[in-house]
């Protein structure tokens, strides 16, 4: 098997992911739907869907609220510029039957998945995989091993047919439509995975979720849920990538994750989209008594980012670790990449580790958030955000708050920002590196007590695409 | 056989002229040790064959094998063969210094920078912190992280044994060092010097010379060469101190 190779040599010869991808021809659609979202198209979403009734009010409600809530002010105007929905294709189903096997998915439709090696990796190392294509699920399957133990792995239209008592329970109910663009995304949600894990199963390999956009000028809206039962485990893991695209595409997701009582779920995001892609993404937990949540974001792609990874600490003893890595090459990019946590019972705990590069002027941003409520007693809370800040026209903010209603509570934030200095550059050059090799190895080492926690594959393609970041794009002037 | 000539190399920093017209020899398996007062251009000369950008050369050549490389940037001039132990070497906190280590015979052997250390280079850092000094725990450290002045020397050697390079300029590399460990690294040099690396080093003690044993001995003072002689020159510094040793030439 050759595949995983290709790959690494691609990216060892400085293509990048996006770059592997344009290569690709567009794949056809069976249906778009396009220009501005309004009642009409909601419902036609959902009837082309086949939902239930509870499922067309849910969107319908969250459109209105959409309409309703004001768009948050603080983004950027060129992003919200570009985000225009009229002109965005908010449905895009892409001409294929779904299969559980590559060998039945169209060659100019596995082809995208080909060049990044995802059949490979899930045939080695996963448990499951689940593989959007623009706006549906065009690839589900899951080990048998674990289907016999009842684990439930299902596009998510799929889920609200076969299991609605089981979906409506936390379909949006771990994240309610409240703001704007998580409303936009209750009302045009399209694809993702739902994930159930019955009590006591550990789902010792990752399961993935693969997400690609194909198109300039589309809307992804996928909505992950995995729900673990009592003292369950285990790990998902989500990738996203699109092809260099001719114009921005949009992507407002959602994952929501409900652990039970002793459960242990870790999240984990290598989001590697293209320049092109604007990315929103809502992502909250929430744990219930001695459940365990941890969070792994890797913000390396794509040219304004804002995820805040969220885990409600809603039973005693409950605990969630939130790591962000956050890369903002580029000018004019921002990325943030935050977290949130709420304490809401006693001796919950927390800890958030954020580490950000920006480079060639752009800025990341750790935006935080740990509330802790009046009598959640004995919570600790600890956040650490580490900046690397690789050049004079770059930025790193760090903007944590607190609010602690507790007097027991342990919060404490630590922030560091590091430039990387000609000293460190020269003594690296003496030992054969040049200068874009130096930078590398720093901004690796820098990030790597994070990236050691990754799986194999996902840390190697990860620190491979993050050196190419840096000597294609990392010139300093 | 390897030789590094120096030609009479003149450098300023800061448009002042530190080192006046130096030049020397070196080759496979010499030791030649570099003496003067402090601020007589040692430092300088080593940064400037280096290759460090701040160091301005106004005239000379530096020889490596046969090729001028001093127009070369500071990594080319490593990959020919060229390596420097530097007094204060700089603390990179981010790169473990197994990281570093594994990066530089990556690059020498041409293999790709984070490919995992291949197993006879574990083997060889295993033995080689034994020898100066080092436990694991300091190869999973930054480089210079937190070490203390004698570390950062200890971790400068262990990087020369495991590069065994062509030429190394080895810039007081006792200083700050306990008597054990001056022992450790002049052994450890010894045996680099045995293996064909010539070496330069700089130094303001006798001590470590007895161990080293250097072949040739030369006296820099205000950018110039002084003297050049053999140990006897070391001892009549020792006796007389630089100030009577210099004036009586």
């Amino acid at each position: 098997m050759g595949m995983r190779h290709d790959l690494y040599n691609l990216i060892e010869d400085g293509i990048t992911p996006e770059e592997v991808l344009s290569k690709n021809t567009p794949v056809r659609r069976s249906v778009e739907i396009k220009g501005e979202v309004t009642k009409d198209v909601v419902e036609e979403l959902s009837k082309i869907k086949r939902e239930p009734d509870w499922m067309m009010r849910l969107r319908l409600r969250s459109l209105e609220l959409f309409n309703k809530l004001p768009t948050p002010n603080w983004l950027p105007n060129w992003v919200l510029d570009n985000i225009n929905l009229e002109d965005y294709i908010s449905y895009a189903r892409p001409d294929v039957n779904r299969s559980s096997n590559w060998d039945e998915i169209p060659p100019e439709v596995r082809q995208y998945y080909e060049a990044l090696n995802i059949p490979e990796i899930e045939a080695r190392a996963l448990m499951g995989l689940g593989a959007q294509l623009d706006s549906e699920i065009i690839y589900i399957n899951i080990r048998k091993q674990l289907a016999e133990k009842g684990v439930v792995v299902l596009p998510m239209e799929e889920a609200v047919q076969k299991y609605p008592d089981l979906v409506k329970q936390y379909f949006m109910r771990v994240f309610p439509p409240e703001h704007k663009f998580a409303a936009l995304h209750g009302a045009l949600w399209s694809g993702g995975v739902f994930v159930y894990v019955p009590p006591g199963v550990r789902i010792e390999a990752p399961i993935e979720g693969f997400f690609l956009i194909s198109n300039a000028g589309e809307g992804q809206f996928e909505h992950t849920l995995v729900v673990a039962d009592k003292g369950s485990y285990i790990h998902y893991i989500e990738g996203c990538s699109a092809p260099r695209l001719s114009k921005y595409s949009f992507h407002d997701g959602m994952v929501e994750i409900y652990a039970h009582e002793g459960a242990k779920v870790k999240f984990t995001t290598v989001q590697n989209w293209s320049r092109n892609v604007i990315n929103f993404n809502n992502k909250r937990a929430i744990a219930e008594r001695n459940a365990e949540v941890e969070w792994v974001e890797a913000s390396i792609g794509s040219v304004a980012s804002f995820v805040y990874p969220s885990t409600i600490l809603k039973g005693e003893g409950a605990k969630t670790e939130i790591t962000g890595i956050t890369i903002a090459n580029g000018k004019g990019h921002v990325k943030e990449n935050g977290a949130k946590v709420i304490h809401d019972a006693p001796n919950t705990s927390s800890k958030v580790v954020n580490k950000s590069i920006s480079a060639n002027g752009g800025t990341a941003v750790y935006k935080g958030v740990v509330y802790v409520r009046r009598g959640a007693r004995f919570a600790r809370s600890h956040v650490a955000c580490d900046s690397l800040v690789l050049d004079g026209d770059s930025k790193a903010y760090t903007i944590p708050h607190d609010q602690v209603f507790d007097d027991t509570a342990v919060v404490t934030h630590e922030a560091y920002t590091g430039r990387i200095s000609e000293d460190k550059i020269n003594y690296l050059r003496t030992r054969g590196l040049t200068e874009e090799e130096a930078k590398s190895l720093i901004v690796l080492g820098f990030i790597s007590d994070v990236t050691e926690g990754l799986p194999f594959e996902y840390a190697m393609v990860l620190n491979r695409v993050i050196m190419l970041e840096f000597s294609k794009y990392g010139k300093v002037a | 056989m390897a030789e590094l000539r120096i030609e009479d190399l003149a450098v300023s920093v800061d448009g002042k002229l530190i080192i006046n017209g130096v030049s020397f020899g070196v080759r496979s398996g010499e030791v030649l040790a570099l003496m003067g007062p402090n601020g007589s251009g040692k430092t300088t000369l080593f940064m400037t064959i280096a290759g460090h950008p701040r160091y301005n050369v106004v005239r000379g050549k530096v020889m490596l094998d046969g090729e001028d490389i001093i127009k070369l940037p500071p990594e080319e001039r490593f990959l020919r063969g060229l390596m420097v132990a530097f007094q204060t070497p700089t603390v990179v906190p981010e790169v473990r210094l197994s990281t570093l280590i594994t990066a530089m015979i990556n690059k020498i052997n041409g293999r790709k920078l984070t490919d995992p250390a291949p197993p006879s280079l574990v083997n060889s850092l295993m033995k080689g912190i034994q020898e100066v000094g080092l436990t694991p725990a300091h190869l999973s450290r930054g480089v210079n992280h937190g070490f203390s002045g004698g570390e950062m020397k200890r971790s400068e050697i262990l990087q020369l044994l495991m590069v065994k390079p062509k030429v190394a300029l080895i810039d007081e590399p006792d200083s700050g060092l306990d008597v054990d460990g001056v022992f450790a690294v002049g052994k450890a040099l010894l045996s680099l010097a045995n293996s064909g690396t010539a070496i330069v080093l700089t130094t303001h003690s006798a001590k470590i010379l007895h161990v080293v044993k250097p072949t040739r001995v030369l006296v820099l003072n205000r950018g110039r060469i002084a003297a050049e002689g053999g140990m006897e020159l070391v001892e009549e510094i020792e006796k007389v101190g630089y100030e009577n040793f210099l004036k009586a030439r």
